[in-house]
């Protein structure tokens, strides 16, 4: 006997955060007259449904609940809580999480965590690069490189990490041995790795941004963003399209596919120091030099919140798992919790002035007193924020900001090493071509609406064809007029024209003396064709004066 | 001031002892998992590839297969490694399709098997009795017995026939054409008539004649027991109800039909091989028009078969190759062949429709896979989740451009490609002149496709006028 059919009733209630972006109208299919094709989208449907209501279902049966932090009374703020009273607070396991390792010699640090967030790089300015797993207390890697070092990344797993160096990028394997020299990789300042697509997208000083293929060794894509020095950057997990922020203000998004940004924000007035993106790809929060911090959402790129008078500039931006925004401003750092809902009082505010309940007050502050934070990033499945600074690294627990299940198909922080080589393989086999980055992920094996309209029909396209054949059949007779190529303007001149004209300096002596020498090169040589000159002519006189030149 | 963080003790998810299995949580939430859309079409690319790797149709050959081409072979419906095959030399063979081995050989007919049916087992006195009938050009059908126990001891060939044969039944003409009853005990034979026989009497019981043509094929319907369908060389397809004992219905076509075989879940359905290269679909409860057309073969389909399942068949064709068809498609999933492989005369799926045997031209019977790619191992339950896993993907995206290209391709014999390009040649010529005719004459009237092989039927079936039926409906609402 057939299975009774499963009816769904009623959603559930918390069913919203599984469901998908709908692809089929319901309307528009019933009016097909297909039956086949009714039937087959109405059992989809139904399917869909059934799995976003199972889905729903097994929220009961998550094991553990995430962190928070509540006041008691109505006096008692959370921000005003220290970091010490919290580490008193909490169980000793999260205590002990709470690393404070105080490298003074070289830093200020930049710090990474892995995937699966047990392992932690470091990287120095100074050169000193580490790579630990932390909970345990073990470190896996040290390195001195003796070389400025501006950014670390772990690739797939914590077996192999990237640093920007001095000149190149370097990637290293876990006992710190160099692996490979990224050649095509000169002057970065900003590393990104995206996980699903076994890319290493790298930006820095050049304007220039470069994938490599990690698991093939290739270089996919080079492309000049033709916006000067990269000042930040950041991948959006969602569709693993890369943000850059650039020193005037626009925030580009690329894709390796496209050699023009997918779209340009203008965020700031000055330079973007950094740029977030919280991991739904929806909301994303900028930084400037202009004292500005603005939270967009990027799905209709539309401003959310717009804060433009910090007290300094934002230096460092980041978001959590669960939505919660931390800003660094030097050695401040202040966090806050539903700053990427809309409306007034979703705004990150600092006071409350005046007890007003409907601001937005931080939800957190710490203070790093007489040091500088260079980065920050939350660990995952972790209520904890990694702070690299001037004085080494520092985790601040921050209840309520990690995701607290995590799923162990995906990303199991608890994974033996033969899961880690399993789920390296396995996710080699389902490594995504680079050219499928693209704004929405869900466009692939969906229907283009539009492509009917924007196509050329094959009448019109014989009609553009025939019309080019019969207007160079026409015009057989008219000989072609070739353009002359060859410019008046060189390379030597363009650059005396840039210069400015009263200053003379030594390089600009250079290129006239270059000029000359180029035009009497020339003059010689109309010479010879007309006939005034043989070819071996040698004017004495100019090779004897030619030493004093 | 209420703290409290995530405490996962690390206790509960990494496995105390090694023979422990360690925890693996999952959380659901697609922000957990992104590009679903894009990392499930790597997948479904992947198990296509994979799909294609592992396919690998061909499974072996029955023994040294038999000496002359093979015209007959017949299925045990109750026993699912039982096979009968017959050769044009009047050889019969009995076959253990596990181990591909003969059970027994006679010599049956003096020249060309022409019919061969295996009785079902209830008819014996024991349940493991096995029967087996045969008919043939020289005007005798035979009835076998082939026990295992009868021929464990018999070494020459000789005793075997005389331990074998149970029973002759002598008739007027040569027989074309046997099947066996489902339950009663009682067969029927094509030739210059139709006739039904039972296995007590040594005379047919009654001729169902319609006409006076030669029936080429006779089929028990397996579920609705006493209908029976034949076809005769005038290119007609007969229905007979044994309860009346009389024919129901009769259509002629085109072109001459091979073969039928009724739809083992459907009843009321049967499919037909027709010399015009196509298998037709038909219900019979209305002929007017096929169910479905099926088409791909270059040459006349010789033979046609259900899957147990009843939602494919699979189609042995004169230009010597076996295609696999869904019943709800017209085009053919899938296509074997072999070089030694000659004009394919029979096709039969076996009981738990994951194999196929052929018997063709060559004289060898072969063993096919019905899905080139599966095996019937037994699976872990990872294995099997993963395969099934597979399939929906496979399914799910089966309409994307790279898929779709690496699952349909298949290599196809040079002559085969060639016919198909000239088959083309010659479909679209015919069909570019009915449009130029249409042009001038005025009312030629749209023939479906579905209709084109049909010449006539005895009893006409009422059109169904949708139009007006619409229209009453609609006037029904308003009032």
């Amino acid at each position: 006997m057939a299975p009774p059919e499963k009816r769904i009733r009623k959603p559930r209630e918390n069913q919203e955060k599984y469901e998908r972006p709908s692809q089929n109208n319901v309307k528009e299919y019933k009016k097909s007259r297909d039956k086949k094709l009714k039937a087959n989208l109405k059992r989809m449907d139904r399917q869909y449904a059934q799995t976003v209501s199972d889905a729903a279902a097994t929220d009961y049966l998550l094991p553990e609940s995430s962190g928070y932090m509540e006041t008691e009374e109505e006096m008692e703020k959370t921000f005003r809580v220290k970091q010490h009273e919290i580490v008193k607070d909490v169980d000793i396991s999260t205590a002990n999480k709470a690393l404070d390792l105080k490298l003074n010699e070289f830093g200020p640090y930049y710090i990474n965590y892995s995937r699966t967030g047990t392992h932690l790089l470091m990287s120095g300015r100074k050169g000193h690069v580490a790579s630990m797993d932390w909970r345990k207390g073990e470190l896996r890697a040290e390195l001195n490189l003796n070389e400025t070092c501006h950014a670390a990344t772990y690739l797939q797993n914590e077996q192999f990490f990237a640093v920007a160096q001095k000149r190149y990028t370097f990637i290293y394997d876990h006992e710190g041995v160099e692996l490979h020299r990224l050649k095509r990789h000169v002057d970065v300042r900003h590393l990104e790795y995206l996980p699903y697509h076994f890319l290493l997208a790298t930006a820095g000083e050049t304007g220039w941004l470069k994938y490599q293929d990690v698991s093939t060794g290739a270089l996919v894509t080079e492309t000049r963003t033709k916006l000067g020095p990269t000042t930040a950057m950041t991948q959006n997990p969602w569709n693993a399209v890369m943000h850059l922020g650039h020193s005037n203000g626009t925030v580009t998004l690329w894709s390796p596919s496209m050699p023009d940004p997918l779209a340009r924000i203008l965020s700031a007035r000055g330079p973007i120091n950094s740029i977030a993106i919280d991991r739904s790809g929806y909301y994303m929060a900028t930084t400037g030099k202009d004292k500005s911090l603005k939270i967009w959402d990027i799905r209709n790129f539309q401003e959310l919140h717009s804060i433009e008078n910090l007290p300094t500039p934002g230096t460092n931006v980041s978001i959590s798992d669960t939505g919660v925004l931390a800003v660094a401003r030097g050695p401040h750092l202040t966090l806050w919790k539903d700053a990427l809902k809309r409306g007034k009082a979703a705004k990150p505010c600092f006071g409350s002035m005046g007890g007003n309940p409907n601001r937005n007050t931080p939800y957190m502050t710490h203070l790093f007193a007489g040091n500088k934070i260079n980065n920050m990033t939350f660990v995952p499945f972790e209520d904890l924020l990694g702070v690299g600074h001037e004085g080494g690294m520092t985790n601040l627990i921050i209840p309520g900001a990690g995701e607290a299940n995590y799923d162990a198909l995906e990303i199991n922080p608890y994974e033996t090493a033969k899961q880690r080589q399993e789920q390296e393989v396995r996710s080699l086999l389902d490594k995504l071509p680079a050219n499928t980055i693209t704004l929405d992920p869900n466009t692939l094996g969906a229907v283009d609406k539009t492509a009917s309209n924007t196509r050329l029909s094959a009448k019109d396209l014989a009609n553009v064809t025939i019309g080019t054949e019969k207007i160079k059949k026409e015009n057989m007779d008219i000989p072609s007029v070739k353009v002359d190529v060859k410019g008046k303007n060189s390379g030597l001149r363009s650059f005396l024209r840039k210069k400015t004209q009263n200053v003379v300096d030594e390089r600009k002596v250079r290129v006239q003396k270059q000029l000359e020498k180029e035009k009497a090169l020339r003059l010689r040589k109309t010479k010879i064709h007309n006939n005034e000159l043989s070819e071996d002519h040698k004017d004495l006189v100019d090779e004897a004066l030619g030493r004093f030149s | 001031m209420k703290i409290k963080t995530i405490k996962r003790s690390s206790d509960d998810y990494v496995p105390v002892k090694s023979t422990q299995e360690s925890q693996l949580p999952r959380n659901l939430n697609p922000e957990l998992h992104p590009f679903e859309r894009a990392r499930e079409y790597t997948k479904a690319l992947n198990a296509t590839k994979l799909e294609r790797m592992f396919a690998q149709p061909f499974v072996g050959q029955f023994g040294h297969g038999h000496r002359d081409g093979v015209y007959m072979i017949a299925k045990n419906y109750n026993n699912l490694n039982k096979l009968a095959t017959a050769s044009g030399d009047g050889i019969v063979k009995y076959w253990n399709m596990s181990t591909r081995q003969e059970y027994v050989s006679f010599k049956a007919h003096y020249g060309l098997v022409t019919g061969l049916c295996v009785t079902p087992e209830t008819l014996g006195k024991n349940k493991n009795e096995n029967f087996m009938l045969s008919c043939g050009d020289d005007k005798t059908i035979k009835l076998w017995s082939v026990n295992n126990d009868d021929f464990s001891n018999v070494k020459s060939d000789d005793e075997i026939n005389t331990h074998g044969l149970i029973k002759t039944f002598d008739g007027e003409h040569a027989f074309q054409g046997l099947d066996h009853h489902r339950s009663k005990p009682t067969f029927v034979t094509g030739g210059a008539q139709i006739q039904l026989w039972t296995s007590e009497r040594t005379k047919p019981l009654s001729n169902l004649s319609w006409g006076a043509d030669n029936v080429t094929t006779v089929k028990f319907n397996q579920n609705e027991t006493d209908i029976l369908a034949s076809t005769g060389s005038d290119n007609s397809i007969v229905l007979y109800d044994l309860r009346t004992n009389s024919p129901t219905q009769k259509i002629v076509q085109k072109m001459r039909t091979n073969a039928i075989c009724w739809n083992p879940m459907e009843a009321f359905n049967f499919v037909v091989a027709n010399e015009d290269h196509n298998a037709y679909y038909y219900d019979m409860r209305n002929m007017s028009s096929a169910l479905n057309v099926f088409k791909d073969h270059v040459a006349a389909v010789m033979d046609v078969d259900f899957s147990p399942t009843g939602d494919e068949i699979v189609t042995g064709s004169y230009d010597k190759t076996i295609r696999i068809y869904k019943t709800n498609q017209g085009h053919s999933r899938e296509i074997y062949h072999t070089k030694r492989m000659q004009h394919v005369f029979q096709v039969k799926y076996s009981m738990d429709s994951k194999y196929i045997m052929s018997g063709s031209d060559d004289g060898n019977v072969r063993m096919w896979r019905s899905k080139a790619w599966e095996r019937s191992n037994v699976k872990s339950t990872r294995e099997r989740n993963k395969l099934e896993y597979d399939e929906k993907l496979k399914e799910r995206f089966r309409h994307m451009p790279e898929i779709r290209r690496i699952s349909k391709h298949r290599h196809v014999p040079i002559v085969i490609k060639k016919a198909q390009e000239i088959k083309n040649i010659e479909l679209s010529s015919i069909r570019r002149r009915e449009m130029n005719e249409r042009r001038t004459v005025k009312d030629k009237p749209f023939v479906a496709q579905r209709k084109q092989q049909i010449v006539g039927t005895v009893f006409k079936y009422d059109e169904k006028k949708r139009r007006e039926q619409h229209d009453n409906e609609d006037d029904q609402d308003s009032n």
